[in-house]
Order: C-alpha cells, then structure tokens, then sequence
C-alpha cells in the first residue's frame, strides 16, 4: 500500500524496502519505510532480538578546521571542545531566545572533524546555522547528506549480529581481521571508530534511539544496500528483522526519549524539556541560547513529563490535560507524544503540564476523544533496558 | 470467511454484509493495512440505537484511530466481543473474524459501492 508522491527523495535502499514489502510514510520530504511486517511485531523485535533501521533520510553535516570545536562550542549547547576523538555527544542547537532548532547528535570523528547528525526536516536549517555561526571560526560547514546513508541495528542481540557480517575493517587494518570484534565488542555507549565494510568507508557508533543496545552506521549510499543485505542475512538467525518508523517511534517514546516537533521545538527551552543538562552554562565563552537559557523561561512555563495510564486507550499528541478532580475545569497541559506501549501493555505519553501538575504520582486526566481517562506522572523513561554483561 | 466479491463497501472503507434487515459491518483490508496493528476497539452497547452516517466504534493502532460510521441508521444487534482481547483479528481476518457490529436496520440502506467500485476507488 504505497502513496507513492513525485516530490520526495528515496533511500539508497528503497529497493530493498519494497522488495521487503514496506508500506511508505512521507516523512520530511522523504519516501521512508513505515513498517515491514507489522509495527508491533518490529518493536518487539528490537527489545528481544534486533532491528534494522534504514535512517538515511537524516542530515550530515561536517564540521571541519583548526576552530571547529571553538566554532561548535559558540554554535551548539553542548561543550564539544570536550569531547574526545572518538567519542559523540548529545546536543541542542538554540536560537538566540534559547528556544530549540533541532537535538543534534555530534561526533568527533578526527582531529579537527565533527560530523553533525541532524533530523531529516532541519537538515537545511541546521547546515545553514552552523555556516552562519562558524563564520568568523577557522572552520568549514560541508552538508554531506546527500552522501552518507544511515543504517541502525539495535536490539540485544545487534552486537552479535554485527560481528557476523563478513567484510568489515577498522581503519589501517585487514577485511575481517581479528582486531575488529575486539573494537566492536569493547566499543562504549556513545563511541564510534571508523572502520570499512566492503573497502567502502564505515562509521561504526554504539548509539541509537530506541533504548537498546546497538550500533548506527554510517557509509556511502552505493555500499548501503550491501551492507543492508548483509545485516539482514547475518541477523535473521538471530532474529532480526527490518524495522520501520512506526516501530521506532514507539521504541523512543518507552525509552523516554523527545522527537524533535513533538517534544521539542522553537518554543520550547532546554530546561522544559528536561535537558538543561545539555545545556553547558559553564563553558567559559558565549554561545548562541546562552542568556536565554541563563534567565530561564517563565515563572508558569509548562513542563515535559511522562503519563501513564490504564486500559489500552492511548493519549495522543494534541490531546488536553486536565486536573483529575474537576469535571470542567481548564486544562493543565498537552500531550506531544502517546502510545499504547508495546512493551509494558498501557498507555504512555509525554505532555507539557503546567509546573503544579508535573510532580510524579500527580493524578491526572486526559480527554481522550471526549473521554476523561485517568493518567498519572512518572518519571522518565517508561523503560529500561536491563544492562546484563553479554 | 466471507467473500470479498458478495460485500457492498462505503467510500469510508467500510464492508457492509446485507441479510434481510439485518446488516454486519467491518472495515477493509485496505484500511486495516493502513491503520497498522490494531490495540483497541471501542464497541458500542448492544441495544444502542445508531443513526446513519454516525461513528459507531473506534479503531486504534499503534498510530493511529480510525472510526466506524454506521451505514444505515440502526439497533446494535450485536458486538464481536472477541476483539477486546483479539483486536489483532482486524489485521488478520478483516472480512471474517474480524468483523465489528452487527445493526438490525431502521432505516434504509442508501446505494453502497459494489466490490468493483470500491477497488476502483482504491486503486486496485
């Protein structure tokens, strides 16, 4: 069932998708796979066996020169001038009234290099910020989106996975040497090495957005669909299966983490979405956001929180919040995402509540459709991968 | 399990199956791949009374509601109760097992679209 529409772009694996049977979604401008089988079946998928993502619609971004950390310290939130080599970092990039463009994730690739991954919809946006912020730095703004795909495994099993595709180096050494299960296995959250698959350039990063274990890979659009066979034939014994938006989507929204036009956005400040630790108000420069986020919003400026409910009636974005004890009083609140949650069998959601109402075990109310079902505030996140040694 | 070819459809991508005054409503297999996993359905009480064109039960997937609209003003007759801990029977079997109310008419069937029509109108 595809709605196939002339003005998006396609995935370098497009091919592989409607070989796969997907069903297409647009999503900021892009023709990307909604799901495969099923977005329930993928979900769970990811939280007992693996996923695979094809994410190539994201946006990258290079960063490079002698100032690129100076220049992405003044750009960013973040302090990315303390990042190591090899390690990542996640970011925000403000407007000057502190309010969120896009959250960013930033990885320092190489003396003087940072790639900058930012969501499909604020890819142009996010190029055209850096370029202007980075201006008067020793450092250059290449949008290189066009030239990198994304691939992402994650699940439980996506290290095992991973070492079974054949073809992959570390840089400076052989196609399957045996250095490479050493570096992936001992690879830590939020690291990434570069390495090759089928002599073709790969970023391997243990990152990912689903609250499992895994890893994001980042190589040519020509070698994508290789590696994407490859992934799918070393994982489905492991129980691997293509996974889709849908299925990503309610993976992040359990794992607590915000989506960039739900959770965040132009008006929102870093500290009501609960990341004013994102936020590096120590760095000893000025940067963009910083007196904003220094005053800090109003005194009554709602608050991210989670909900939980009971039954299986989900809240959904948009959706009002109201005090559980008055019958037609005015609402306290909105969801921004919600879902009856896979995993954990209720419902879930995210909404901005005014500060009263943002303390956990709050009783609330949402009007689902006409109907005031109960929810309570919980903290983040709703789940919580079980970290065992593997 | 019903044939697809006997059912009349509405432009709301509905099935409805006609017998005497008596009629069974679902939704296609076309909406149903649309929907996604379906979590949840709404069923109205039996004996409630329906009027045509209104929303008589909802359908929630991961993503997203859908609504069921009576085709004909009508008494509830009956729900199929198995969707409230089978609502996946909608994905699996929309025509047959998955199938939602059934509506004693009151009221007149307007013209509905014929198995032909309604895979026009979707494409197929």
């Amino acid at each position: 069932m595809t709605d196939a529409s002339e003005n998006t772009e396609r995935s370098p694996l497009h091919d592989a998708h409607v070989a796969a049977s997907a069903s297409f979604t647009d999503f900021a401008g892009w023709q990307m796979p909604l799901r495969y089988s099923g977005d329930l079946a993928e979900h769970h998928a990811v939280r007992t066996a693996a996923g695979l993502f094809d994410l190539s619609h994201m946006g990258e971004i290079l960063v490079l020169g002698a100032d690129a950390a100076a220049a992405l310290d003044y750009a960013l939130a973040g302090r990315l001038s303390a990042v190591e080599v090899g390690r990542a970092k996640y970011t925000l990039l403000l407007a000057a009234d502190g309010g969120i463009i896009d959250d960013l994730v930033v990885y320092h690739t190489g003396e003087d290099r940072y790639l900058v991954v930012a969501n499909a919809a604020n890819r142009h946006e996010v190029a055209r910020e850096l370029r202007e912020r980075t201006a008067d730095f020793a450092a250059q703004v290449y949008d290189e989106s066009d030239d990198v795909a994304l691939l992402a495994i994650q699940g439980p099993r996506a290290l095992e996975i991973l070492l079974d595709v054949p073809g992959l180096a570390l840089d400076g050494g052989h196609p399957d040497g045996e250095d490479v299960p050493a570096a992936l296995r001992g690879l830590p959250n939020y690291r990434a090495i570069a390495g090759a698959f089928a002599e073709h350039p790969l970023l391997m990063a243990r990152t990912g957005y689903t609250g499992e274990d895994g890893f994001e890979l980042y190589l040519s659009p020509e070698a994508a669909p290789q590696l994407w066979d490859a992934l799918i034939e070393a994982g489905t014994p492991y129980g691997l299966v293509p996974a889709g938006l849908a299925a990503r989507d309610s993976l992040r929204l359990e794992a607590g983490m915000p989506l960039y036009g739900h959770e965040l956005t132009r008006q929102t400040l870093p500290v009501q979405a609960g990341l004013e630790r994102v936020v590096a108000l120590d760095k000893p420069l000025d940067f963009v956001g910083r007196a904003a986020c220094e005053t800090g919003p109003d005194d009554n400026a709602p608050v991210l929180v989670g909900l939980v409910g009971e039954g299986r009636r989900a809240a959904r974005a948009e959706y009002e919040v109201y005090p559980s004890d008055a019958e037609a009083s005015a609402s306290v609140g909105r969801i921004t995402s919600g879902v009856l949650s896979p995993t954990l069998g209720h419902p879930i959601a995210m909404a901005y509540v005014d500060l009263a109402y943002a303390e956990p075990g709050t009783q609330l109310a949402v009007d689902v459709r006409g109907t005031r079902l109960p929810f309570t505030v919980t903290p983040l996140p709703f789940y919580r991968r079980s970290r065992k040694k593997s | 399990m019903a044939d697809a070819g006997e059912l009349k459809y509405t432009e709301e991508h509905e099935w409805v199956r006609v017998d005497g005054d008596t009629v069974t409503v679902g939704i296609t297999a076309y909406a149903a791949d649309k929907l996604g996993d379906i979590v949840f359905v709404d069923l109205p009480e039996v004996g409630s009374e329906a009027a045509a064109g209104r929303v008589i039960a909802e359908i929630e997937s991961t993503k997203s509601v859908g609504e069921l609209y009576a085709p004909a003003a009508g008494t509830v007759a009956e729900a199929n109760d198995r969707l409230g801990n089978e609502p996946e029977l909608i994905n699996k079997d929309p025509l047959g097992e998955g199938w939602l109310v059934r509506l004693t008419l009151t009221g007149d069937l307007p013209e509905l679209l014929s198995a032909e029509q309604y895979g026009a109108l979707i494409g197929e």
